[in-house]
């Protein structure tokens, strides 16, 4: 485990790619985030811990443009995003979702494709005419998305439809899905939910595969000691608020992150358990 | 003893094994024969119905249908047992036979309904056809006693590439030869005799795994079939000597095709539901009428042809915007009624754009008829023509102007379909968030496949006005849509061979069918009815439709396979 943990820490001190400051989503009378700031460096690998209904999805949300923050701003490489997501892919952003949304009736090798939807322009007319430049942009659009899949391991199931995959596999593919748009920063909605060990492991492995080829990546989770082995800096989000943010060391030692994880005793009156279409 | 060819255990068979078996296969054989003979022999004693049934050793066209299936039968029988065994131990024998038997028995029950039916009695019934009906039972009693075996994969049959080309030659050919007999039946009796002889022939074909392989083949020689596919159609209208009432049928299905290809692209591909699409065929052949020149239209003004197919596809695909662009940001059913609400204006605004409501554009209920024929490069569409000594009528011509178009669309489908376009409308169609999410630009690619379907659609209508000669606000009604929506279902939405079955079935047969007309609609309700219980992915599937209805089957093909591998891995 140590091992891991030193492996897993070269000096991150790149870039800022994304700078996300004050961000904040209300419904209705419900503050699901409130003011979170979050800072990400190149090659860094960020993790967002909380309890049930904190807030980190719809965090992610707002970051990715499908929410329309209430207030605050994020910045991607120093430029003003959009709340837009297609503005957010194309700026090179992209994500995995908490309950996985492949498109299931498509293969694997498909659903990979659509992910370099947004870096190819063939258009209606062209793909009709299918001419010499048509036909090479979709070879290599086929060529990078065979080399994703074997990049995370599922060079052999590329004509498998997304639906008949295992669990696992279907998270590794929309890993690749979200590889495929070419992005410099991933964020991943829990990506080892329902995992077990073994493929946790692969997860994580991969993970650091992603953060070594020049990405940075932000991640949800849940399992603890999988985030504390992997991340530089942990943020943590208690009903909509950040809590703290640090290293995995100071994290995991701080005792409000678990009472917030664990309650007091006294008072364990549930952690509110369902934000209003805050989980996507 | 029958299955010494196949490596089967004896357990996964003894509920088949029952003590009748040995005699199935001389059963079989005697029925083949009976059929054989009794088809031979005299039917009918009233030569006047059926296409004379009732000669003696001169067998008319409906007992030629029975001796195929005999002799199908046999090439079944033999392969189980004799000659042909080698082909047993690819070929379900079993299966098929019991299609072919049950289908034969059926097929000669109705005959004998028929002929008591069209001529008084059963009496008029001859010797002949007992015989023949007899040879079915025994052989589908036959087949009922053979084994059920354990085959061969046909996906790995392999069989020299003249063969493969060859089987599916003659699989067009047959298509081609059937659809001509079909159409030139005279009476609904027979034509419905030939449609339980066609459905006995495919189900046969399929459950013996014959399909199967001709698909395989055709998929290893893709431009064969087509190519097949095509000059099929183009010989059509050389089956028919110069008859016009079958051509103006096979023309009605070409425009039907070309338009339910169209709406495939919106529906099948992009999962958008369009319940007004034929206002899009509708603006098309409005446009072509207009400037046709003709004595009725409002504008005097006739452009080349060229140019009113492009403006009649542009008014169509600047209808589809103007009618997307607020409507697509709803979905589901409310984009549903929207169109549904769409096709309905248009229809109102061509009934009441006649002078006393606002400008006179379309003569109102009128309509415009008197549309002349086309003219084009010299060639004029509305003459006869003579080639290779077979007189091509006015709607032989039309029709293969017609192909010319249903080809081009086709071709559009296909590249559109496997494009960057194409897998961004099947990933709106699967999940519309997470495609957002992956880049993909939601509402401009629901836009272009509401304006290319439009397009596509007034490109159609355009043809559809010089064919019809006519066009009125009563021909582009609601359940004209409806048909449209029911073809491509039918068929097997977002495929091109489903489609163009599903839209020909439904064109074709209320036009074989006029007696039950005013059953139609019933008889389509039941159809769709049955389908969505008994073969909800359409009766061509596309691979992803098939497997999203099936998934058990495909769970555990897939667990197979991995067996497979596994195996593989292990040595």
């Amino acid at each position: 485990m140590t091992v891991v943990e030193d492996a897993a820490r070269p000096q991150a001190a790149g870039e800022t790619v994304l700078e996300a400051t004050g961000v904040t989503m209300r419904f209705g009378g419900l503050l699901a985030v409130n003011d979170v700031n979050l800072t990400v460096r190149e090659g860094e690998i960020v993790g967002l811990i909380g309890p049930n209904g904190a807030g980190k999805t719809t965090f992610f949300n707002c970051l990715t443009g499908l929410y329309k923050p209430t207030s605050g701003q994020v910045r991607f490489s120093g430029t003003p995003l959009p709340p837009k997501p297609r503005a957010v892919v194309r700026a090179g952003m992209a994500r995995t979702f908490q309950n996985i949304r492949l498109f299931a009736n498509m293969t694997a090798l498909e659903n990979v494709m659509v992910g370099r939807y947004c870096r190819t322009s063939a258009g209606a007319l062209t793909s009709v005419l299918h001419g010499p430049k048509f036909r090479r942009e979709e070879e290599a659009t086929r060529a990078r998305a065979q080399e994703l899949l074997e990049f995370v391991g599922l060079g052999r199931s590329a004509e498998h439809l997304a639906r008949n995959m295992p669990y696992g596999d279907q998270r590794r593919l929309e890993i690749a899905r979200a590889l495929a748009t070419d992005p410099k920063l991933i964020l991943l909605d829990e990506p080892t939910a329902g995992m077990n060990p073994q493929e946790t492991r692969q997860a994580s492995d991969l993970i650091f595969k992603i953060r070594d080829s020049g990405l940075s990546v932000v991640v949800i989770e849940h399992d603890m000691r999988f985030i504390f082995n992997l991340c530089d800096r942990v943020l943590c989000l208690v009903r909509g608020e950040a809590l703290i943010e640090g290293t995995p060391e100071e994290v995991q030692s701080d005792p409000r992150v678990i009472e917030a994880y664990i309650g007091t005793g006294e008072d364990d009156d549930e952690v509110e358990d369902d934000v209003p279409g805050g989980e996507v | 003893m029958t299955d010494i060819e196949t490596p089967v255990d004896d357990i996964s068979q003894a509920p088949v094994a029952k003590p009748g078996k040995p005699i199935a296969w001389p059963l079989g054989l005697a029925g083949v024969v009976l059929v054989i003979v009794g088809s031979f022999l005299s039917w009918s004693y009233d030569a006047s119905i059926l296409n004379d049934l009732s000669i003696n050793f001169y067998p008319g066209g409906l007992q030629i249908l029975a001796i195929i299936v005999a002799l199908l039968s046999l090439v079944l029988l033999l392969a189980e047992k004799g000659p042909l065994v080698k082909l047993g131990s690819w070929l379900d024998v079993t299966l098929a036979l019991r299609a072919l038997g049950d289908g034969l028995t059926l097929y000669m029950v109705l005959v004998v309904v028929a002929i008591s039916v069209e001529s008084d009695g059963l009496i008029n019934v001859n010797p002949g056809g007992y015989v023949t009906l007899v040879g079915a039972a025994l052989i589908a009693v036959s087949a009922y006693l053979l084994p059920l075996r354990h085959l061969r994969d046909m996906s790995e049959a392999r069989m020299p590439a003249w063969f493969e080309i060859l089987s599916i030659a003659v699989l067009m050919a047959a298509l081609l030869f059937v659809a001509a007999y079909a159409l030139g039946l005279p009476d609904a009796w027979s034509f419905i005799l030939c449609l339980v002889f066609v459905f006995t022939a495919a189900i046969g074909l399929f459950r013996s795994g014959a399909m199967t392989f001709v698909s395989h083949a055709g998929q290893r020689h893709r431009k064969v079939l087509t190519l097949a596919a095509f000059a099929a159609a183009f010989l059509f209208p050389f089956t028919q000597n110069g008859s016009d009432a079958n051509m103006s049928i096979a023309g009605s299905v070409l425009v039907f095709s070309a338009t339910a290809m169209g709406l495939n692209i919106v529906v099948g591909l992009a999962g958008l539901l369009d319940l007004g699409y034929i206002a899009f065929l509708g603006s098309g052949a409005y446009v072509a009428a207009t400037l046709s020149n003709s004595a009725f239209a409002t504008i005097g003004w006739k452009p080349p042809f060229l140019v009113v197919v492009l403006v009649g596809a542009c008014v169509a695909a600047v209808l589809g915007l103007i009618i997307g662009s607020p409507t697509l940001r709803v979905s589901g059913d409310y984009l549903a009624i929207v169109t549904l609400g769409f096709g309905e204006i248009f229809r109102f605004s061509m009934f009441n754009l006649d002078g006393n409501n606002g400008p006179n554009l379309t003569n109102g209920p009128n309509g415009i008829p008197g549309i002349p024929d086309l003219e084009l490069f010299g060639f004029n569409f509305g003459s006869e023509h003579t080639l290779a000594g077979i007189e091509l009528g006015r709607f032989s011509n039309y029709y293969f102007l017609l192909l010319i178009l249903v080809g081009g669309v086709i071709l559009a489908f296909s590249r559109l379909n496997n494009s960057r376009i194409g897998r961004g409308w099947v990933a709106i169609r699967e999940d519309e968030k997470a495609a957002e999410a992956m880049g993909v630009n939601v509402f401009g690619l629901k836009l272009l496949a509401f304006s290319i379907g439009a397009f596509l659609a007034g490109l159609a209508g355009t043809i559809k006005a010089h064919q019809d000669g006519a066009v009125s606000p009563d021909q582009y009604i609601f359940l004209e849509s409806a048909f449209l929506l029911a073809a491509i279902v039918l068929g097997g939405m977002g495929t091109i061979a489903g489609v163009l079955l599903g839209a020909t079935i439904l064109k074709m047969l209320p036009e074989k069918l006029r007696f039950f007309s005013e059953y139609r609609l019933l008889l389509f309700g039941l159809l769709l009815v049955l389908m969505m219980r008994f073969r909800p992915e359409g009766l061509v599937a596309s691979r992803r439709r098939q497997l999203e209805f099936h998934e058990e089957d495909e769970a555990l093909a897939v667990a197979v396979e991995e067996e497979h591998l596994v195996i593989e891995e292990a040595k």
